[in-house]
């Protein structure tokens, strides 16, 4: 009888199962995104410099809701485009 | 009292004398209308992601201020819209996060800019979240250090002997890391690779000192 030691995969079995995605937001207690800081704000916009949707950063919404209000006073401010090229 | 913060960018083609008398004519007319001033920051010459009025550059400033009345804030955004000399202004309100997020960066307590991004984000949530990266950035320095003792000891007895050239280099570089990780003890995922590449090279170097002293 083979045991589960004999048993062996050439593909690791495992692979394929998502990390967890989870707010980083929530997790780490961050109540406050300031739209005075661009780096921060690169994040989680692509090099077209839209931004990034909610099932890609895994945001809650309302942090999701919080960073899109950022970073359009980010761009209102010149700190960000609206449209780029080649951002990242 | 409401906490208000104001952005607004100043043409940088005037002189360094005119820049300071705008931003000071409207931290005045604020103080004249009865408002706190918190904070005035000078942020400096930045370039801007798009151009404004022909202008690729401009000198930001933000002025953070309590006022008792909301009614001063469209006097003041009327005059920012009657003056030549800013490019743009943005008036916000802070919400008691925001005034925490305020205090926290000036007091210092924000990443500063040498860090990466990625760390200085993991900086902002260490400031709410005192207790568990405190208590685990220190057990992994100490721990760190125990393995770079070990790694120093190896590297003693290996000189002894003709060494390879990639023993002395692994130890100096995980030296260089873990040297790197004792004043910036507030980052837990360097630390976290830092121990990992130390435990690896030890484990690699006593071995490797075992074999020579059998050899010799």
């Amino acid at each position: 009888m083979a045991t589960r030691e004999d048993i062996k995969f050439l593909t690791n079995p495992n692979i394929g199962s998502r990390q967890k995605k989870y707010c980083r937001f929530k997790k780490y207690g961050i109540k406050y995104i300031d739209y005075k800081d661009p780096d921060f704000l690169l994040q989680f916009i692509n090099e077209q410099g839209k931004i990034l949707p909610r099932r890609i950063t895994g945001n809650s919404l309302k942090y999701q809701k919080q960073m899109a209000r950022a970073i359009k006073r980010a761009r209102h401010l010149a700190m960000l485009p609206y449209v780029a090229d080649l951002l990242k | 009292m409401r906490q208000y913060e104001v952005t607004f960018i100043v043409d940088p083609v005037l002189s360094a004398d005119e820049i300071k008398s705008t931003a000071t004519t409207y931290v005045d007319h604020l103080k004249s209308e009865g408002c706190t001033i918190v904070n005035v920051d000078e942020m400096g010459l930045l370039q801007l992601a798009y151009p404004i009025n022909k202008r690729s550059s401009g000198i930001y400033f933000c002025v953070e201020f309590q006022s008792e009345t909301g009614a001063l804030i469209p006097k003041l955004e009327l005059a920012f819209r009657r003056d030549e000399r800013i490019m743009r202004f943005l008036t916000v309100t802070l919400n008691k996060y925001g005034v925490k997020y305020n205090d926290d960066k000036r007091n210092g307590l924000i990443g500063s800019k040498k860090k990466k991004k990625d760390d200085k984000a993991e900086d902002k949530k260490s400031t709410p979240a005192k207790s568990t990266p405190a208590k685990s950035t220190p057990a992994k320095a100490e721990t760190a250090k125990a393995e770079t003792a070990k790694v120093e000891t190896a590297k003693v007895e290996t000189a002894k002997a003709e060494t390879a050239k990639a023993e002395p280099a692994k130890a100096e570089s995980a030296k260089a890391e873990s040297a790197k990780e004792s004043p910036e003890k507030a980052v837990p995922a360097k630390a976290v690779t830092a121990v990992a590449a130390a435990t690896a090279v030890a484990e690699s170097a006593a071995p490797e000192a075992v074999k020579k002293e059998e050899e010799e």
